[in-house]
């Protein structure tokens, strides 16, 4: 993909995200938190490709030491904002 | 001389990251009310299987082996595929165990130590990226007819990688100093160095011209120069920033590793990391402004540093003043009394653990038929939404959870208004003193209601902005002097 194409997809996915995230109800900030860092994880993408590639050994354990690293926020970010929003209660009636 | 192109990426494989993207942003989505946050957080999971899935059959660890001239025999590189699985096992294991273990009250520092994860491996990759670009196909390479070919990493790239590891590096320390202050191994109180300003912006100057030379020359010292200053300057940015500060700091790493995310995209021509990217760095960037906002101060000043440094000053002038003192009996028989009774929290009830015993107590009260609310500051604790998440934590049902602006104008009509280990959030002089630090700021009109119970440690002690609140010494207040965990314990004791 060409430089402008991902610039666009960027741009737009700004303001997608403007939007989104004023839209999140201040009671969900801390949820909110969590997982935004579990999905910036999504680095993890990156770092696997440089972990299978073949050609540079440090360049391989760098991605792998990557993938750990990602791999810890991404079970962790996801589990404890599922831990959070299973806590969250309507008032029993 | 030849180049080799850069391998063109399957349709299926831009649609799976796209899909992914879309995934992430519907897990945002979700979040606009409780109900349907918790099926948006499984979208997001999924989008993260996707993309992860998508990785691992495009770039599988493969050999290839020459069979003949020109024919070659390729197979999965068994070790590495296991090494890689054996990465995610460890990390996931780990974070799993934390996600369990974790105490509610920690999550400000859970977040911070989070975030400083993905800064570092933004910059992990950044520097796999720099150190074999061909696998990620940002490079070119050039073979002479004489002598080892040449390997450049395109023009464009270079900068995006400058950029997401630079990103990536002040994340990764900045983080390890909100985690330290907020977990209590460095004071919360502003370090501040000399001729600090002129320091982090000649530094924030040299990354942006190493960058840019970084076009020009590809050795190892711009790139490692560039990190090295970039894990400086995250420091330094850091140290000056008080603890009251904490939730801009926490929303603003939480922006920057969205940026960091956004940058690798760029790098690796990846949309679900651009899309993600995107998302969380406007995330990040709002709610730092919600904060800010929600202390009257300008993301300048905030950043600046420096907030509550003069804590000392206020603390003998309020020894002497008079005050009213209260025991649990006195405020247990006036919430049984009242017939509404709004609760606010703050950082104090998270310190001490005090939200199941305010559940109780909130409890007790209902059954005697009295009102109970709760009412929430932006900035109250230590993250946007800390006290919520502590009080859905200790079963308190989120209808009966207010935010400043739906709740302020009921105080008037509340009979008391019970402040848990919250103070400036209360402070009046944000609204009558010009000379106050705080001036300006939203607070709860907590002196509206008929009486105002404070729990607090003791006299002594003044709030994180470092001032001192002249709500302690009026006629309709009365003081709880003690810890706000044992205090609640003793009146839901007097209720029962």
């Amino acid at each position: 993909m060409d430089f402008i194409s991902i610039l666009s997809i960027f741009v737009l996915a700004c303001f997608v995200g403007y939007y989104v995230v004023w839209s999140v109800t201040p009671a969900l900030h801390t949820p909110l938190m969590s997982v935004t860092n579990a999905i910036s994880s999504v680095i993890v993408v990156g770092a696997l490709i440089a972990a299978a590639a073949a050609g540079s050994p440090s360049s391989k354990w760098l991605g792998l030491v990557a993938v750990a690293l990602a791999s810890v926020n991404i079970f962790g970010g996801f589990a404890v904002t599922q831990r959070m929003l299973s806590m969250y209660k309507k008032k029993d009636r | 001389m030849h180049t080799d192109l850069i391998v063109a990426v399957p349709t299926w494989v831009l649609l799976a990251y796209l899909i992914a993207g879309v995934c992430f942003i519907l897990a945002l989505r979700g979040l606009s009310n409780p109900e349907s946050s918790r099926r948006g957080n499984l979208i997001g999971m999924v989008g993260m299987a996707i993309a992860v899935v998508t990785t691992l059959i495009t770039h599988a660890p493969v050999e290839t082996i020459r069979t003949g001239l020109d024919a070659y025999h390729v197979k999965i590189d068994g070790r590495t595929a296991l090494e890689i699985l054996g990465a995610i096992v460890i990390g996931g294991g780990i974070g799993l165990i934390i996600a369990r273990k974790i105490q509610m009250t920690a999550m400000p520092q859970l977040v911070a130590a989070f975030h400083s994860l993905v800064g570092m491996a933004a910059v992990l990759v950044g520097a796999a990226a720099y150190l074999n670009p061909e696998a990620f196909g940002i490079a070119v390479r050039i073979t002479p007819i004489y002598g080892p070919s040449i390997i450049n990493i395109l023009p464009v790239s270079r900068i995006e990688m400058g950029l997401g590891v630079a990103i990536g590096a002040i994340t990764f320390s900045g983080s390890v100093i909100a985690f330290l202050k907020l977990n209590g191994n460095m004071s919360g109180k502003p370090i501040l160095l000399p001729l600090r300003h002129v320091i982090n912006l000649g530094t924030l100057l040299a990354i942006l011209v190493l960058i840019a030379y970084f076009t020009q020359d590809q050795s190892p010292w711009v790139f490692g120069l560039i990190v090295a200053l970039s894990f400086a300057i995250g420091f330094l940015l850091i140290i000056p920033i008080g603890g009251a500060d904490m939730p801009v700091v926490i929303s603003m790493l939480n922006s920057y590793s969205g940026w960091a995310a956004a940058a690798m995209g760029f790098t690796l021509h990846n949309t679900a990391m651009v899309i993600t990217g995107a998302l969380v760095g406007s995330s990040g960037a709002i709610l730092s402004y919600i904060m800010c906002r929600a202390m009257n101060r300008s993301f300048i000043s905030v950043i600046a540093g420096g907030f509550g440094a003069v804590a000392s000053g206020g603390e003998a002038a309020a020894i002497d003043r008079p005050y009213k003192r209260g025991s649990a009996e006195d405020a247990a028989f006036l919430m049984s009394q009242a017939e509404q009774v709004i609760i606010v929290p703050g950082y104090g009830m998270a310190v001490a653990q005090a939200q199941h015993a305010v559940r109780e107590m909130a409890d007790l009260l209902k059954a005697k038929g009295v009102t109970v609310k709760y009412a929430i500051h932006p900035v109250a604790g230590r993250m946007p939404g800390h006290m919520n998440v502590l009080l859905a934590e200790a079963n308190v049902p989120y209808d009966e959870v207010f935010e400043l602006e739906d709740i302020n104008s009921e105080f008037a009509q509340t009979d008391v208004a019970y402040v848990i280990g919250a103070n400036d959030v209360t402070n009046p002089a944000a609204k009558n003193d010009k000379g106050s630090p705080i001036y300006g700021m939203p607070v709860l009109d907590v002196e509206k209601a008929r009486t105002c119970l404070f729990v607090k440690r003791s006299m002594g002690g003044v709030g994180y902005a470092g001032i001192d609140n002249e709500l302690f010494y009026r006629d309709n207040t009365m003081m709880l002097l003690g810890d706000a965990k044992k205090m609640t314990e003793e009146i839901v004791k007097a209720l029962g």
